[in-house]
């Protein structure tokens, strides 16, 4: 199936609960709220046409100072790449994440790989996953503060272990 | 010189205690590879039989910085990965010798971002820089060679 033939399908399952749809190139979107982000990615699984049994990625976008963006309602967007190994055709799936309210439903549990991904968006963008069973950073180490991807983080800033050795101690931390 | 006449018939040569034990360690460097990037898949090279590391003495690659003298720090090290660093250096007994391979250890390279630390002589002393990105094989043979050249200046009593 073609993704323009999943879009039209997701399009008439779910209807005005799509915010937003797009085609570029064969490539096709749909950005939905966070309410109804499950709902959508369980339908994209369960559905016998498109079975996307896998999540190949969840990436954060921050759109700040986004140039000719000044409708986008929301800041932040995080994107989930879809693909069904039966049927060989792929997907994505957009949530709006407004400024202030930077949560969205983890997916944890539809995907088990969803866990490390998710703790790369929250370290690099600081939108947190409501339900994750782990929710700590995974690239940037325990010190840090802010989240580096956001475009206010300052492009100079610098930030070094104060304590070292103590963060090669692995057995302080809890793992899920 | 007269000593030599006195020994004469003897298999004795005199020397400066200096000259042999520095003659030992430069040809026998074991080097510990901390290999974080392509730096290291260059590194590959240097040790395979093209380019052949052995022909300088070392060839003897330890993956335990407790066996090793020579740290070869190859690729980007991120602030992360620094205490990681840190400790294998501190593990390694001396004498031992860093040698900074790359643009990226040397001085964080292009990743001029909050990840990445610019520059390991940060964390730990280094003996040489290598440049390039990737460094040529030549170019690491010849940061072998340049250790090599320090290793013949030193004195044991330095040491103590």
């Amino acid at each position: 199936m073609v993704e323009r033939d999943i879009m039209a399908r997701v399009q008439a399952q779910f209807g005005e609960r799509v915010l937003a749809s797009y085609e570029f190139r064969g490539q096709c979107a749909v950005t939905v709220r966070p309410a109804d982000l499950r709902a959508v990615l369980v339908w994209l699984r369960d559905d016998g046409e498109i079975n996307a049994d896998w999540l190949l990625d969840v990436g954060g976008v921050d759109y700040l100072g986004y140039p000719d963006d000044d409708d986008r309602e929301w800041r932040y967007e995080v994107a989930y790449q879809v693909y069904s190994m039966a049927k060989n055709h792929r997907f994505r799936v957009k949530v709006a994440v407004p400024e202030g309210a930077e949560s969205v439903p983890s997916v944890w549990d539809l995907w088990a790989v969803a866990n490390w991904m998710e703790r790369e968006v929250w370290d690099l963008y600081g939108i947190r996953f409501e339900g994750h069973p782990n929710l700590r950073r995974i690239l940037c180490h325990d010190e840090f503060e802010g989240h580096a991807l956001r475009k206010d983080y300052p492009i100079n800033k610098r930030q070094k272990l104060s304590q070292p050795a103590e963060n090669l101690l692995c057995d302080k931390v809890e793992w899920a | 010189m007269g000593l030599e006449n006195h020994l004469e018939g003897m298999p004795v040569i005199a020397t400066r205690l200096d000259e042999v034990i520095n003659w030992g360690r430069k040809y026998a460097l074991w080097p510990m590879p901390f290999g974080t990037a392509c730096c290291a898949i260059e590194f590959m090279g240097v040790v395979s039989s093209r380019f052949d590391v052995s022909r300088f003495g070392a060839e003897l690659v330890r993956f335990s910085p407790r066996q090793a003298d020579l740290l070869l720090v190859m690729g980007t090290i991120t602030q992360k990965m620094a205490p990681v660093l840190k400790q294998i250096y501190d593990q390694m007994p001396d004498p031992k010798w860093v040698v900074s391979m790359g643009a990226c250890a040397s001085s964080g390279g292009f990743y001029d971002n909050y990840s990445v630390v610019q520059g390991i002589d940060e964390l730990v002393p280094v003996d040489v820089y290598v440049a390039g990105c990737p460094p040529r094989p030549e170019n690491v043979i010849g940061a072998i060679v340049k250790i090599q050249e320090k290793i013949s200046r030193e004195s044991i009593s330095a040491w103590r």
